[in-house]
């Protein structure tokens, strides 16, 4: 459909000079959500259709009511919960080592000159190297054990938080520096008042980029002799050609990558709610 | 000299400033007493906002003495508020703790804007942030009040409106004020003295009557025919 409706709400709060320029409004009338929503369920009814009539061999693309059904037999036997558990653990304490890092050494780079003399070049000179390419030097230097995959999503998260850091810092208006000089705010106060709230969209994008990033990271560490999580289950599967096994962790990725993602969002909605960009006119 | 009353606010002796090699300001001199109000005006260029710089501190000094009071604010050509906080914390940025909701109320309430106190900055309109980014200013009871072109961005008759309560709030609180600012009628019809600029110094100085301070009067027109010569602009 063409343009959504944009109601009274989302033009409120006339053009003020130093915001950004207005996006177009988010929320999205009727027609466009049904139909958004009406075509991948048609696409799921045609899968379901071809697979039933024989037309696609359950060992190449198992229907999705079987991956339905699988999905129902393992939480029952209780292996997928665990599996499940075992990965979202992975993720977040991998994420929370990477993600504090990032965000310590952004800070010290957004800062000060000293700082990104002794910061930046290292991280750069780290981020050009190919995420896989580490992979057979984290198996010899953590063997199979848990640490080398909290190692290698801690990786895959501290990038994208770090860079975002600076550049949400560097990004805060001068003229907001200097209002606050003007003021007489103490240097911390500064920080804590005008620096680090300025860098607060960036930071919060990075995380959400950090977040794809350990899913990434996630899948390659499971795949590579992990004694359980989702990524073992899809390995294990392999083996045995279950394919609605393997049709159905990839699932539960999308579904991960999903939900983590709208957590982010939510929490960009309440923390940005002064922001003309992520709200739909607060007051 | 005698009293602390007859002492004034601002003396500049010889200031000088220079960017690289060129020198912005050049042994500038200038007095603004206790209560006064100084309208400043010259051509783009002609360090006029250098100098109001200078005098808020945010620039420094290359030659000559400065004297400014301890507590000076400027209310800049944008509001500059802080987007992530409501109307009234930005007014109570750094003020202490225990009143500062209160007296940004109150702060508020003289300009206006007492029931927008919750608001967002980014829901306000130009004249209504440039009312807040006012009684940010005044709340600190600032000896010297630096205005650095406030009304510039604001309409015709947003203007005319912000000059009526500019007056009134600045008859009230008697801070020294620094009007920088492009508007030859805004000037005459604002300050005591009209300052122009030229080439790094103060030009002329003129002091404004009472009657010059409306603009039917043959004062008013005549001031203002001789300021704009000075600025080099002939009209037709």
């Amino acid at each position: 459909m063409s343009t959504p409706a944009i109601t009274a709400v989302e033009l409120r709060g006339p053009a003020v000079q130093t915001s950004a320029p207005r996006v177009a409004p988010r929320r999205r009338g009727l027609p466009y959500k049904v139909i958004s929503w009406a075509v991948p369920l048609l696409l799921l009814g045609v899968w379901e259709l071809l697979a039933r009539a024989g037309v696609i061999a359950p060992n190449v693309l198992p229907a999705p009511s079987s991956v339905g059904t699988t999905a129902w037999r393992l939480t029952e036997t209780g292996e997928l919960p665990t599996h499940l558990w075992e990965s979202l653990k992975r993720a977040a304490i991998g994420l929370a080592i990477g993600g504090s890092l990032g965000l310590v050494l952004g800070t010290l780079t957004g800062f000060s000159r000293l700082g990104e003399a002794i910061v930046d070049r290292n991280i750069q000179i780290v981020r050009a190297i190919p995420f896989l390419a580490i992979l057979p030097l984290v198996m010899v230097w953590f063997g199979v054990g848990e640490s080398g995959r909290y190692f290698l999503v801690a990786l895959g998260t501290l990038f994208p938080i770090y860079l975002n850091t600076v550049l949400g810092i560097r990004q805060v208006d001068p003229k907001l520096l200097e209002m606050g000089r003007v003021i007489g705010l103490p240097r911390l106060r500064l920080v804590r008042t005008v620096i680090l709230p300025g860098a607060l969209p960036s930071v919060l994008l990075g995380v959400r980029l950090a977040l794809t990033n350990a899913w990434l990271a996630l899948v390659i560490a499971e795949t590579v002799g992990a004694p359980a999580g989702i990524g073992y289950m899809a390995t294990n599967a392999r083996e045995f050609l279950q394919t609605d096994v393997i049709v159905l962790v990839i699932v539960l990725y999308a579904l991960i990558g999903l939900t983590t993602d709208l957590i982010a969002r939510a929490l960009e909605r309440r923390l940005l709610a002064w922001h003309p960009n992520y709200t739909g006119g607060t007051k | 000299m005698s009293t602390a009353v007859e002492a004034p606010a601002v003396v500049a002796r010889s200031v000088t400033r220079r960017y690289g090699d060129r020198t912005v300001l050049h042994e500038l001199d200038l007095q603004i007493r206790r209560g006064e109000f100084v309208a400043l005006i010259g051509k783009s260029g002609c360090g006029k906002t250098t100098l109001l710089r200078t005098l808020a501190g945010i620039d420094p000094v290359d030659g000559g003495d400065l004297t400014v009071p301890p507590s000076s604010t400027v209310v800049f050509q944008e509001h500059r508020l802080l987007p992530w906080w409501r109307v009234w914390r930005n007014v109570a940025i750094n003020l202490p703790r225990s009143t500062a909701r209160a007296r940004a109320q109150s702060a508020l309430e003289e300009v206006g804007l007492g029931d927008h106190a919750e608001a967002w900055p980014v829901t306000l309109s130009g004249g209504e942030a440039q009312r807040v980014a006012l009684a940010r200013a005044l709340v600190r009871e600032p000896e010297l009040l630096l205005l650095d072109e406030p009304f510039a961005a604001l309409d015709a008759l947003t203007r005319i409106r912000m000059h009526g309560l500019v007056r009134d709030l600045i008859s009230r609180h008697r801070p020294a004020v620094l009007l920088v600012t492009h508007d030859v009628d805004e000037a005459i019809l604002l300050a005591d003295r009209v300052l122009t600029m030229r080439d790094g110094r103060i030009a002329a100085d003129h002091r404004v009557t009472a009657a010059a301070r409306s603009r039917g009067d043959a004062a008013f027109v005549a001031l203002r025919a001789e300021l704009l010569a000075e600025l080099g602009v002939v009209e037709r």
